[in-house]
This record gives C-alpha cells, sequence and structure tokens, in this order.
C-alpha cells in the first residue's frame, strides 16, 4: 500500500500532504524533513526510487514540484510512477494546464481530487474521465448549495432590517 | 458585529502568507489569523466556518499548531449541507490521526452519512472511514460497509470496497464476513469496482488463509478470463494509457493470481497461457507496459514452476538489465535477487553485468547491485569478484564504503579458498578503508593469521609494508601492531620467505620505530595504544638490545591520564626491571588460537566439535567441521613415554603462560621435559587441527565451556568478542585469548593430572581478573578409576554473577558426573565462592591409550 503522498517543491516547502498509515504530528514533520534532504539533493539522471527506512519512495519531478509516494518493499514501482502521472494528469485537465500556484491556492480541490484517486493507500479508479465527471458532480452541489444559501440570506437580511 | 469576524478570505490570506519576506513576519500573519479563527470558534460562527476550516489547513500544511480547530472539524461534519461536510471530512482527514481520542466523536456522523440519501455524501463518509478509522470505529461501522458493498452506484462500491480493506487490516476477525461480497465483486465489469474488488480479495487473501482457499476455488477461472479480455480488448479511449488498456487492472490482477498460484500448482496451471500472453504480448517501449511485465515476471517467479515460463522470465530480465533507463534496471535488480532462488544459473551469466551496476553513479542501483553479487558469489568466482570489488573500494564514495567493506569482508571471509588469499585480501581492505572494518573482522583476522603457521614471516612483513603507507586505518594499525609484537623476529630475521616475497630489511630498532609511531600518534585511540605497549613488551623479550629503549617509550606513559595506559605502562615497566627471569617464558609466542573456539562463539553457541583439519580450506562460518585430530589423545600419547612428566610440563607451562607463578605447585611431578616440550604439548593441544602430528583418534572433545551469563565475562577477556562495559577492562585484547583455549584445554588436563599422578596438588584451574577456578582432587581409596574433583568458583570483578553454571566435557573414555553446584549467585570481589564436585570415572585407567 501506499503509506503517504507528498507534494514538494524545490525550496523544500510542503504542498500537499496525505497519510494513510498512523504518524504523529511530529513524526510526519521528522519525515518530511528526512526526505526532503533525500529527494531534493538527488540529480536528474538518477532512477526515481529510493530506499528510506525499509521502505521504498517512489518521486517524479513536474516543473518544481516533486510527487513523492511511499510505498512497501514488495510493491511495484513502476505501476506507482504511473499512478502519479495518472494524477498530474487528472490535476491537469481539472485546472486546465495545471501548476504550482494552482495547487496552492486550490490545496482544498487538490485534496479533493487525490481523494477519489485513493483511499486507504490503493488505487480507486483507473479512468480519468470517472474521476473528472464525480469531482464535477461535487463542485456542482456545492454551487448549487452556495446559491441557495446566499438566497436564503438575502431574504432573511432583508427581512430582518 | 466584529469587524474581523467576516475575515479575509481564503485567498486573500495566503497571498499575504507568500508575500512575507522573512519567517518572523510570516509567524506575525498567521497569529493574527489563527487569533482571528479562535475569536470566531468561541463565538460559534456559523458563516465562516467553513472558510476558518480552509485556512485552518493551510496554516496547518505550514507547518503550525492547529489543535484547536478539531472540534470544528466534527461541527462541520454535523451540519447538513454538502460543501460543510465536504471541507469538515478533509479537515478531519488532515488535522487529525488515528490516534487521537477526538475521533471517537465522529463515529455517530459516520453512520449517519453512511445511510445518507445522497450519494456523494455516502462517498464522503466512506473516504473519510477509510483513511484514518481506528479499530474500535472499524468495528462498529463493519455491517454498514459491508451493506454499502452491494449498493447500486458502483461509485460507491468501490468505495466501500477499499474501506473495508481498512477495516479488515484493523480488525482481521471480521475478514470472515467480506468474503463473499468480494468474491461477488470480481464478477463486475466496472473498471472501478473491479480494481478495488481485487486489492479486496488479495488482502483478504493476505489475512485469512479460509479466504485464499476460498478465492482460489471459486474465482481463479473467471479473473483469468478477465485478465484474458482486458488483455485482448480493443482501443478503448477511456482506459487507455500509452497504447494498453488499463495498466492498473493488469497490474492488479498479475498480484492476485500470484498470490492464488503460490504453492498451489493446480491453480499455477490455470494461468499459465496468460502469463505467456502478457509476457509475449506486451509491448515494453513505455512505463506502462514495462510495469505489466515487471509484475508478469514476478508472478511467474513466484507461482509453481513451469520450465518454459521461467524461461521468457529470465529473457526478461535481461532484457530490462540492459536497459539505459534507470529505473528499470533498478527494477531489473530487484528481480533478479528473487530469481536467484530459483534459477542461480541464469542470473550467473549476468554476472558482469551486475558488477558494472555496482559501480553506477546512482547510489540505489548500486545498493540493489552490491547486494545481487553477495548472493551470486561461489567458489568458483570469489576471486576474481573480489578484486573488482577492491578495487571499487578505493574510488567508491564514503556513505558506500562502509556498505562495500563490510559485503567484501564477510565473502572473503565465507569463500576463501586459501589462507594466503584470506590474508591478502583483508590486507588491503584494510589499508583502504580500515576504519568501516568492524571488530570481529579483524579479530577473526587475528585469528587466521595465527593458525597459519607458515605464513606468520609473509604476513608480518607484509603488515609491516602496509603499515609504512596507511597509518591513518584504524584496524590496520591493530593488526599491525599485534603481529609486529608477535613476530618481530621473523621481520627482522626475514624467516620464513615466500617466492612471491622480495627481500626487505628491517631492523630491531625499526620495528621499534613503527610500534612508537602507534603510541605516539594522538588520532589513534585507546585500544590501539594499549595493543602498542603489549607489543612492545613482547619486542623487548625478543629483542633484548632494544630493551632500554622499550623501557623508555614506556615510561612515558606511566602519567598517562587514561587509565588503561597507565596500569599497563606501571606493570610492564615493573616485568623490565624486576622480573627479568620469567620475562621470555611470560611473552613465548602465543599459542595459536583456537579458529573452531572463536567462530562458535561467533555465532553464539555452544559449539560442539573441534576445528578444521590441515589444509582443508578453512571456513569460519560454522564452527562445526571435520571431526580432527584430539589433542586430548597426543597429551596422552606423549604420557604414555612418562607417566609423570608431561603433565606437569603441561601444567607448568599452563601456569607460565598465565602468568601465574606456581613454581612450587607443580615441582613435585619431577618434570624434566625443557618448557619446549610444553610447548609443543600445548600447541598441540591447542593448534587443533593445525600442527602436523595429527594422530586421528575418534574421541571428539568437547569444549569446556562456560554458560551464556557467564559469557560475558569471558568473552570480555579474550577481547575476541566486543570489548564491552565491564569496568575493569584491565586486560588487553590480545593477550588473554590463551586463558581462553586455556580453559578449553583444562578440562582433561586435570582429569589427566591425578590419574596418573601420586600426588594431587589443587590446581588452580582458570584464572583471570574477574574469575578464579579451583580443583581440589582426591581419589576414594580402592577406586582408582573415580576421582573426585571439588571445583571452587571465584569472583574477582565487581559485578555479581548472577546465573552462574559451569560445565564441563571430557573425551569418550572418560565418565563425568557433575553434582549441582552450591548455587547460582556468585558474590563480587571474591565475597564468596560457589562450590561444585565432579566424579570422573577414567574407562582406560592404567591401560595403553
Amino acid at each position: 500500500m501506499i503509506h503517504f503522498v507528498l507534494l514538494i517543491s524545490r525550496q523544500g516547502k510542503v504542498r500537499l500532504t496525505k497519510w494513510y498509515s498512523p504518524y504523529s504530528q511530529k513524526e510526519r514533520t521528522k519525515v518530511i524533513r528526512e526526505l526532503s534532504g533525500v529527494i531534493l539533493t538527488r540529480g536528474p539522471k538518477l532512477c526515481n526510487f529510493v530506499e528510506w527506512r525499509g521502505f521504498k519512495v517512489v518521486y517524479k519531478r513536474y516543473a518544481s514540484l516533486y510527487f513523492c509516494m511511499c510505498i512497501d518493499q514488495d510493491d511495484n514501482e513502476l505501476e506507482i510512477l504511473e499512478i502519479i502521472h495518472h494524477y498530474v494528469e487528472i490535476l491537469d485537465r481539472y485546472f486546465g494546464s495545471v501548476c504550482e500556484l494552482d495547487l496552492i491556492f486550490n490545496f482544498h480541490k487538490a485534496y479533493y481530487i487525490l481523494d477519489e484517486l485513493l483511499i486507504a493507500g490503493e488505487l480507486q479508479e483507473s479512468s480519468k474521465k470517472t474521476v473528472a465527471r464525480l469531482i464535477a458532480a461535487q463542485d456542482s452541489l456545492v454551487e448549487t448549495a452556495k446559491e441557495q444559501a446566499s438566497s436564503i440570506s438575502n431574504i432573511i437580511a432583508q427581512a430582518t432590517k | 458585529m466584529n469587524p474581523f469576524s467576516s475575515g479575509t478570505r481564503l485567498r486573500d490570506m495566503i497571498r499575504a502568507i507568500r508575500a512575507c519576506k522573512t519567517a518572523a513576519e510570516e509567524r506575525a500573519v498567521v497569529r493574527k489569523e489563527c487569533a482571528a479563527i479562535r475569536a470566531a470558534i468561541n463565538e460559534n460562527d456559523q458563516d465562516y466556518r467553513h472558510r476558518n476550516l480552509a485556512k485552518l489547513m493551510f496554516i496547518h500544511m505550514l507547518g503550525y499548531p492547529t489543535h484547536f480547530g478539531q472540534m470544528e472539524c466534527l461541527k462541520l461534519i454535523a451540519s447538513a449541507g454538502f460543501p460543510e461536510k465536504r471541507i469538515g471530512y478533509l479537515g478531519l482527514m488532515l488535522l487529525l490521526d488515528e490516534r487521537q481520542e477526538v475521533l471517537m466523536l465522529v463515529t455517530n456522523s459516520l453512520k449517519q452519512d453512511l445511510n445518507h440519501s445522497n450519494q456523494y455524501i455516502v462517498g464522503l463518509a466512506l473516504c473519510a472511514l477509510g483513511n484514518i478509522c481506528s479499530a474500535e470505529m472499524a468495528r462498529d461501522l463493519a455491517p454498514e460497509v459491508e451493506r454499502l458493498l452491494q449498493f447500486r452506484d458502483p461509485n460507491v462500491r468501490k468505495k466501500a470496497a477499499l474501506c473495508s480493506i481498512r477495516i479488515i487490516k484493523k480488525v482481521p476477525d471480521l475478514a470472515e464476513n467480506f468474503i463473499n461480497p468480494a468474491s461477488s465483486l470480481l464478477k463486475e465489469k466496472h473498471h472501478g469496482v473491479l480494481i478495488t474488488g481485487v486489492q479486496l480479495c488479495m488482502d483478504l487473501c493476505k489475512v485469512s488463509s479460509e479466504a485464499l482457499e476460498y478465492v482460489r476455488k471459486k474465482c481463479i477461472e473467471g479473473l483469468v478470463k478477465t485478465l484474458r479480455d482486458i488483455a485482448n480488448s480493443p482501443y478503448s479511449p477511456e482506459y487507455d494509457i500509452a497504447g494498453i488498456t488499463d495498466p492498473f487492472l493488469h497490474i492488479r490482477l498479475l498480484k492476485l493470481l500470484r498470490i492464488l498460484g503460490q504453492g498451489d500448482a493446480d491453480a499455477s496451471d490455470c494461468m499459465n497461457d496468460i502469463l505467456a500472453q502478457v509476457a509475449t504480448k506486451t509491448e515494453s517501449k513505455k512505463n506502462a507496459g514495462n510495469a505489466i511485465l515487471y509484475e508478469c515476471v514476478e508472478t511467474i517467479m513466484s507461482i509453481e514452476d513451469n520450465g518454459g515460463l521461467r524461461v521468457l522470465a529470465i529473457n526478461i530480465l535481461g532484457r530490462f538489465l540492459s536497459n539505459r533507463d534507470n529505473n528499470i534496471r533498478y527494477v531489473a535488480l530487484n528481480m533478479l535477487m528473487k530469481a536467484i532462488v530459483v534459477d542461480a544459473q541464469a542470473v550467473q551469466r549476468h554476472r558482469a553485468t551486475i558488477l558494472e551496476c555496482v559501480k553506477d553513479s546512482d547510489a540505489s542501483i548500486r545498493k540493489r547491485a552490491l547486494e545481487l553479487v553477495y548472493l551470486l558469489v561461489n567458489e568458483s568466482n570469489v576471486k576474481p569478484l573480489t578484486k573488482e570489488l577492491i578495487e571499487y573500494l578505493e574510488v567508491s564514495d564514503q556513505e558506500f564504503k562502509g556498505d562495500l567493506t563490510a559485503k567484501i569482508c564477510s565473502l572473503v571471509e565465507k569463500f576463501s579458498p586459501e589462507k594466503i588469499w584470506y590474508i591478502d585480501q583483508m590486507l588491503k581492505v584494510l589499508s583502504e578503508a580500515g576504519n568501516f572494518v568492524k571488530d570481529e573482522v579483524w579479530h577473526a583476522l587475528i585469528v587466521v593469521i595465527s593458525n597459519a603457521s607458515d605464513l606468520h614471516g609473509y604476513t608480518v612483513r607484509a603488515l609491516y609494508r602496509a603499515f609504512q603507507t596507511s597509518t591513518e586505518q584504524e584496524s590496520l594499525v591493530r593488526v599491525a601492531v599485534w603481529c609486529i609484537g608477535e613476530y618481530g623476529d621473523m621481520l627482522v630475521n626475514n624467516v620464513g620467505m615466500l617466492d612471491i616475497e622480495e627481500p626487505i630489511t628491517v631492523t630491531e630498532s625499526d620495528t621499534v620505530d613503527a610500534v612508537e609511531v602507534a603510541i605516539k600518534r594522538h588520532t589513534l585511540d585507546l585500544t590501539t595504544k594499549a595493543m602498542a605497549l603489549i607489543a612492545l613488551l613482547k619486542l623487548s623479550s625478543r629483542f633484548p638490545s632494544c630493551s632500554e629503549r622499550i623501557k623508555d617509550i614506556i615510561v612515558q606513559n606511566k602519567r598517562s591520564l587514561m587509565l588503561e595506559l597507565q596500569q599497563r605502562s606501571i606493570e610492564f615497566n615493573c616485568i623490565l626491571q624486576k622480573h627479568q627471569n620469567i620475562r621470555s617464558a611470560l611473552l613465548e609466542r602465543m599459542p595459536v588460537l583456537d579458529e573452531a573456539t572463536f567462530s562458535g562463539r561467533r555465532a553464539g553457541s555452544l559449539h560442539t566439535a573441534i576445528s578444521t583439519s590441515t589444509g582443508a580450506p578453512h571456513n569460519l562460518q560454522n564452527g562445526i567441521a571435520k571431526p580432527a585430530a584430539a589433542p586430548i589423545a597426543d597429551l596422552l600419547d606423549l604420557s604414555s613415554d612418562d607417566a609423570a612428566a608431561p603433565s606437569s610440563s603441561g601444567g607448568d607451562f599452563l601456569m607460565d603462560l598465565l602468568g601465574v607463578d606456581l613454581s612450587p605447585a607443580s615441582a613435585p611431578s619431577g618434570t624434566s621435559q625443557p618448557p619446549k616440550a610444553g610447548t609443543d604439548v600445548l600447541l598441540d593441544l591447542l593448534s587443533i587441527g593445525t600442527s602436523p602430528p595429527a594422530q586421528s583418534s575418534s574421541s571428539a572433545s568437547d569444549i569446556l565451556s562456560s554458560s551464556q551469563d557467564n559469557k560475558a565475562p569471558l568473552a570480555n577477556l579474550n577481547g575476541l568478542a566486543s570489548l564491552s562495559s565491564l569496568p575493569a577492562n584491565a586486560t588487553s585484547p590480545a593477550s588473554p585469548v590463551p586463558m581462553m583455549d586455556l580453559l578449553d584445554g583444562l578440562g582433561p588436563i586435570p582429569q589427566k593430572h591425578e590419574e596418573n599422578g601420586p600426588a594431587y596438588p589443587s590446581l588452580v584451574a582458570y584464572e583471570s581478573s574477574s574469575l578464579r577456578m579451583t580443583f581440589n582432587f582426591s581419589k576414594q581409596p580402592g577406586n582408582p578409576q573415580m576421582t573426585l574433583i571439588q571445583a571452587t568458583f571465584t569472583n574477582l570483578s565487581p559485578n555479581v554473577y548472577n546465573d552462574f553454571l559451569f560445565q564441563a566435557a571430557v573425551p569418550k573414555f572418560l565418565q563425568l558426573h557433575l553434582d549441582p553446584a552450591s548455587s547460582n549467585t556468585l558474590p563480587a570481589s571474591g565475597n564468596g565462592s560457589i562450590t561444585q564436585n565432579l566424579k570422573v570415572t577414567n574407562s582406560q585407567q592404567g591401560k595403553e591409550p
């Protein structure tokens, strides 16, 4: 299984973290610091796998962001590379040419998409179209709710004036 | 209304934080925001709860503490609207982890949401549950999740499947409930449900063998068919990745087939065709194809044997290994480690490529390749492989050196065909990377050196040469100093030159120079300096002309701040000045260290046989080696010539070696043999197997040894084990070894003592700074065959020994009976003692052996 997902920028700033195994807050900061050190210093031509604390960490660099996933020893590393790419493509379709700034200002949306892709550290859906459809459906639910709320609060504001 | 309660929008806050130029600025902004959020929480603000939680999550990602927001998540989850629940669950998953008790409060909300009419809300609940539920929550909500496995919407079904995985991992007992619904998921058409269903079955099979049986019986054909369909399916835009339809599904199915086929020949038969098809037809130009091939090869290697498939798999491996892509090569090395178990021959063919990988610039690949090389070594290829590895050691970088050194040392030890090669390789490693070499490795080297009596001259000369160039490698210095001390005379007199050596002139004062360097260098540590001191003492005995100079050097350490050095220098100075008469006997060449004892102790077990025979390739790996000549027989043979003499001369010499002056005690036996013969006797006794007059006798003796608990001080004493924390660590690493072996040899000797000699002096069987054993002998009148020994143990160290256990073993013609000891606890510092009675019966009393 995937134990955690980490998105870090080239400067070491954390853009997204998702933990599927129990790590306390302190342990989480420690892990992030350690892994940042290991991964950010690796050269460009080297392979995308790092052995760390008995686990394997698969990472892939997209522009200025490193997408890292920590897996067990007996998992298929090449498949995880595909999963990372899957996620990036979905993000790309959703945001339209996604860049790091999109992920900073819309981090909650990035999380929602990740939740449609992975649960309990396992892959959930292999079709980008389905994921996009589900996210769109939920977004529209949010939109409708917002519209309703604003119209109701207008009415109330009017009524209580 | 508080003007701050509307607060900034999320976007604005993020912008503000990003605009901060210093950490202090950022902290200020965050503090202000947190204050506003806390105020809003206190006022139970409904409108902006959503936005506040989003802000909190961002602040959390920056690394600031946000525990005050945890209850907000719960409130949001409990609200009715979808947007609130969405962000509430997200906050829950981010800000909390399963160990927090607050999580339990969500259980009720989760239960309600799992039964909600809106399938997206059900989805949210399943997602949260699947990511962070604890064991209690899992138990509570398992029935709901089980029901949802058959929900009408595939979106919910797939989420329920993954949620179930977490549940059965947390509470394996519940696995039985999920077997039926999980296997029905395997018949679905929806890819998402299939993927998650397959994953659920995999985890079920791992957790419950019942599930494994069930799935094997009922579902294999279905799975094979599904894989075939997907492999043969035409282009599908929705699932296509790099020309392959849904590689994720391919891989999951292959994984599940692996679990089902492992250990079951019928199941493995079912899947042969489809595995062959996938292995041959899958395109390997893109990563997706390679991922599938990787999984396929793993499966083929794990299931029951099918020759054709295995060949296919090894071919794919070969292709991967020569791929230029680093990822593929890494994966290939991984696969090869599994393949070795299955087909070592095929892997040997790729040895050259693997060796290249050890030198790769990529650290991950290097590590994998090194492990693989280690598995590949056997007797025939050990020499060239070691040569390559040692060459690489010189150019490798620091982090890798430690690993590499450890592996080379263990390879050399396991497979070395002859001693001279072993010594050569170890010298090279020590010169190159001595600081990375572990203690037990150079201890083993010393044991081997002492056993290779014909190579003593060669070794000491080689070490001397190496020592001139690499004095910063600690272990090299230690071994060199020990050898120079022991065999210094061979060095100066060029004894035992082998053909391959070049002549080297070393004078006596050169050797003293060398050892002096070891003492003077401040970078070398206590152990090395202590060993150097004792080496100097030995040299003073071997080269009397340098005695004065040596005395000066030793005296310099009299005021050393390190207790060990001070003690030694004072004691040695004393020996040099006052005890000239026993000095030469004291510093005789050390008896050969018993390899089997050493390796057995290293293996941490009480070993039962004595070491290797001469000439055979020595194998330190297991202390159990071929039964060798019994030195005890040697002793008895000698004793047949002269009944009284050898025993006591042996006794004399043992005492000399221990450095204890017992001349009056053993004199009455009237020894006529000079100590030299005693040396031979002892050497025979201890150089078990490597001395020429090996009388083959079938009595393999067991070696006297003490129990595990007592091992610590004894092991400490011989220093061959790691220097542990006994405080008065006064004994040097090198010298006490004979005590151990003497202990080994002592068992039979005292028995021999009283069988043959008329007088039965009591004998100090063993003495060191922490333990003394005394044997008092007596014979019952009228029963000359039986000897009673009363053994007294005194603890000379400041530590109390608990669970002290004495064991003894004897050659076959003797019978031993041990009475229980008077107690198990040996008080410290000689405050009390334990006594134990032994009865030894000699069935060959008075007969010629």
